[in-house]
């Protein structure tokens, strides 16, 4: 039986997995280290029971803008650790769509790098959205 | 519960969640949500951050693996992101306009009839009911899978691509309300109305799932729903479970995903209801 249908290159395969599991590898990992780096510095969090309620409650103090991610890395803190490799986890996604206006713009899909152009700027406007509040 | 103990529940809990959700093509929110705010009594606020989290986790975890067993669809799924980025932006629009008990109703019934359309047709039809519409060809939509479980080379072109579209903002409108990736909605709406094979609208639902949870997630980071301290434990059991339930997949029969989505999808449009009927 003969197929008209065209299968993706091999490669374009290969490119998109290493780059979805690189980036959930390395954000993961970061994100290990960062909770280990939490529990070296706080002792307590092994048995303490209030300590829980302060980490859980939603007016604690942890970083949740990229000027707070980068002031506590800084100061090697375990939270802000965590916070830039769950904002590395955010942006695997978003590399994603990135990769592919590259592949398409190889396999010269005019039309494939349109829509996926439109894509990666429905989330840019997305993100400046949500900052702007 | 000392924060180490809670670590760990909520890690093993995240890892039956990445499982399931990797084989039924939702992001786990739809577990991890509840089993935080019913089991642990967290904040439903961060339950929704740390759950955007999984869904992103999951997504990307076994989208590596389908993408490299060919059973996620590039075309389809860059076509479809047209309208679940932009649906997801709408949804986070109107979010503020409208009580959510009415979120859990609308949402609820949707699932329902979701779960039901799947349940009639259990049986797979021999062939498709709509010819391959001439903008999936020009879309170059098609494709092909190897079914491990069958042997055999399956091949497929989809129909009704503007219905699919449509759907997809849908799911994006609900993804942008609720902070879930919302594969509900999206397996159905490439299984049923564009007629693709379920282990295909499965896996593309998924490699679709990220990127609609990006578009939300960067908010929640933002107004301070993502509390490192649950999203941590969480991302780390949901990337696990995920990992092994994408092994998983292409063994298992078709029969068998599709009566657990029917069964899962049965019982979160029931919470969902009660939910919102309860306020």
């Amino acid at each position: 039986m003969v197929s008209e249908v065209r299968k993706e290159p091999h490669w374009v395969d290969m490119a998109i997995s290493r780059l979805l599991r690189g980036g959930v590898v390395i954000s993961i990992s970061v994100v290990i280290a960062g909770l280990i780096l939490t529990f070296v510095h706080h002792p307590a969090y092994f048995s303490s029971k209030p300590a829980l309620g302060e980490l859980t409650a939603v007016a604690e103090s942890f970083p949740h803008s990229l000027a707070d991610v980068w002031k506590g890395l800084r100061e090697m803190r375990g939270q802000a650790l965590v916070a830039f490799g769950l904002l590395l986890l955010i942006a695997t996604p978003v590399a994603r769509v990135g990769l592919s206006i590259i592949i398409f713009a190889i396999e010269r899909d005019r039309l494939y790098v349109g829509i996926t152009v439109t894509v990666l700027l429905l989330l840019f406007a997305s993100f400046v959205l949500g900052a702007a509040g | 519960m000392t924060p180490l103990l809670f670590v760990l529940v909520v890690a093993a809990i995240s890892f039956g969640a990445g499982f399931l959700g990797s084989l039924l093509g939702l992001g786990g929110g739809m577990i991890v949500v509840p089993a935080l705010t019913l089991l642990l009594h967290i904040d439903i606020r961060l339950a929704i951050g740390a759950s955007i989290i999984s869904v992103i986790a999951t997504s990307s975890g076994a989208a590596a693996a389908y993408v490299r067993d060919r059973l996620a669809n590039l075309r389809v799924a860059m076509f479809l992101e047209l309208g679940t980025t932009s649906g997801a932006i709408t949804g986070a629009w109107i979010a503020g306009l409208l009580h959510p008990r009415w979120l859990y109703i609308l949402f609820g019934s949707i699932l329902g009839y979701s779960a039901l359309a799947m349940f009639r047709r259990k049986r797979p039809k021999p062939h498709p009911t709509h010819a391959p519409s001439a903008l999936a060809h020009r879309l170059n939509l098609g494709g092909s899978y190897f079914d491990d479980a069958h042997g055999e080379e399956v091949v497929y072109e989809p129909a009704r691509p503007m219905l699919g579209l449509g759907l997809m903002y849908i799911a994006g409108i609900v993804s942008g309300l609720l902070g879930i990736g919302s594969g509900a909605l999206k397996v159905p709406a490439m299984d049923l109305a564009m007629e693709l094979p379920i282990k295909v609208s499965t896996a593309t639902s998924n490699f679709m799932i990220g990127v609609t949870a990006a578009a939300s997630a960067g908010l929640y980071f933002s107004r301070g729903q993502i509390d490192p301290f649950i999203a941590a434990p969480v991302a780390i059991g949901v990337v696990a479970g995920a990992f092994l339930g994408s092994k998983f997949l292409a063994r298992i029969s078709r029969r068998a995903v599709r009566t657990t989505f029917v069964i899962v999808l049965l019982l979160v449009s029931l919470q969902m209801l009660v939910r919102g009927v309860w306020w």
